[in-house]
């Protein structure tokens, strides 16, 4: 069975680490704030001016001037900080952040990414997420293996206009664990109950498998 | 005004001398720290051409989606422009020229234009359309794009607190991109929340210094919420 959304994010949590400081993307990043392990400390890094965001407010709490990246109202925790933009991206390209986590339309064996354009749609711009694939070192990009029909989003080259070049190294699908080095994609996890023929129809760029597959464990 | 005390008592006085044509920066993230009075004057004023320097174009009703609807704005700097059907209509029509940039290299090219640095290398954008006629360069086998700093006619601002010097103070997300423009203005004017004496804010709390800013007004806003989330 493909992963849903939840369980990407959950597999994904598994990456954090006590004292991470962690930005999340919009969409399936934003889920893994909720499967943070018991115990552990992560600082959520929202690129707008905040260090420290927590869940959202109650209708008493609710505060205009406190929002996150994807412009939803939030709070902050104990130990959070407020800063300029100018700041939060200094954090981001200097690389003070531990973990990003983003989606894209596309990835490609040299480790380039395409997530912001779509020719001929409109097009609304590529907020932060080049600042921060072209910032970070841990990258984790999810992202869905193959689309509707069937064709596989995991490319020898991206064909779309590309967010950064040559930096992704780890990509979460809901088929797959795949790293990314030396040109090739390699085969890490594979989703519960799916096969490693299924991964290598779906995987058009080169991929590397080795003898044992391990499922992923929730 | 009289020394340094940068109050002005309208906003007629407070944008006086933005003519068509200018750049202007606006702060805020989304609609969250625009000047909203300030915007509303120049819906007012009727000027043309602007060429607009904001992070987001507000949406349809609000924000500088109202420049966006009196057709005064030619051209928008901004690295995200979704959730605006005026914006979509006039940049596919070609009236309106976007040019989109990385939000972070948007912070510092206007952080540079206030700091006199006329440009810087980053990494972000490289091998992507964004550095496409850009010098790039290889430093410590990485490479990097060159960056021109960005300046304004008139730096709109919003602040929480503004001593009558112009020093100011920011709340929360708020700040955002306003911290940087106000240094980046010819002219800086800073509508504020609250409008204190000085001495009354603490300098030790206080996020720009009253030098960048030439004129202050006290603003009334609606702060209105795009994206209203509450906990289930």
């Amino acid at each position: 069975m493909a992963l849903s959304r939840e369980q990407i994010a959950q597999r994904v949590a598994q990456e954090l680490r006590d004292g991470y400081y962690v930005n999340l993307g919009i969409g399936i990043p934003t889920l893994v704030a909720n499967y943070i392990p018991d115990g552990m400390q992560v600082m959520l890094q929202s690129e707008n001016g905040l260090l420290g965001m927590g869940e959202f407010p109650t209708e008493e709490t609710i505060d205009a001037d406190l929002i996150n990246a994807g412009k939803q109202t939030v709070t902050a925790i104990a130990g959070a900080s407020f800063f300029s933009s100018a700041e939060s991206f200094a954090m981001i390209r200097g690389g003070h952040v531990d973990l990003t986590v983003l989606g894209a339309f596309e990835v490609d064996v040299a480790g380039s990414i395409a997530s912001w354009m779509i020719p001929g749609k409109l097009i609304k711009g590529m907020g932060g997420a080049m600042d921060l694939v072209a910032g970070a070192d841990n990258i984790i990009v999810t992202m869905m293996h193959a689309d509707k029909k069937g064709n596989s989003k995991l490319l020898p080259q991206c064909e779309l206009p590309l967010t950064g070049f040559g930096c992704i190294k780890m990509v979460l699908t809901d088929l797959a664990l795949v790293a990314i080095k030396d040109g090739a994609f390699h085969l890490l996890e594979r989703a519960p109950g799916v096969s490693v023929e299924e991964i290598k129809s779906k995987t058009a760029g080169k991929l590397i498998v080795p003898e044992h597959v391990p499922e992923m464990q929730f | 005004m009289a020394g340094l005390d940068k109050r002005v008592a309208s906003y007629d006085e407070a944008l006086a001398g933005l003519t068509d044509n200018m750049t202007i920066m606006v702060g805020g993230f989304g609609l969250c720290g625009i000047p909203e009075g300030l915007i509303a004057q120049m819906v007012k004023m009727k000027i043309k051409g602007l060429t607009a320097i904001s992070n987001n174009a507000g949406v349809d009703d609000f924000g500088l989606g109202l420049l966006l609807k009196q057709h005064q704005i030619s051209t928008m700097i901004s690295s995200y422009v979704g959730e605006n059907a005026t914006f979509e209509q006039q940049m596919l029509s070609g009236e309106l020229n976007v040019i989109l940039t990385p939000q972070g290299t948007l912070a510092e090219k206007i952080r540079a234009g206030g700091a006199g640095i006329p440009a810087f290398f980053t990494a972000t954008g490289y091998g992507t359309p964004v550095a496409e006629g850009k010098e790039t360069r290889e430093i410590d086998g990485r490479h990097y794009v060159l960056e021109p700093a960005l300046h304004a006619d008139f730096a709109l601002v919003r602040a929480w607190k503004a001593d009558t010097m112009g020093n100011l103070v920011f709340r929360k997300t708020a700040a955002n991109f306003n911290p940087m423009m106000a240094t980046a203005g010819k002219i800086t004017v800073v509508e504020a929340e609250h409008i204190v004496a000085p001495g009354e804010l603490d300098p030790d709390h206080i996020h720009t210094s009253g030098i960048y800013v030439d004129r202050i007004i006290q603003g009334t806003f609606e702060k209105r919420i795009e994206q209203r989330t509450v906990k289930a």
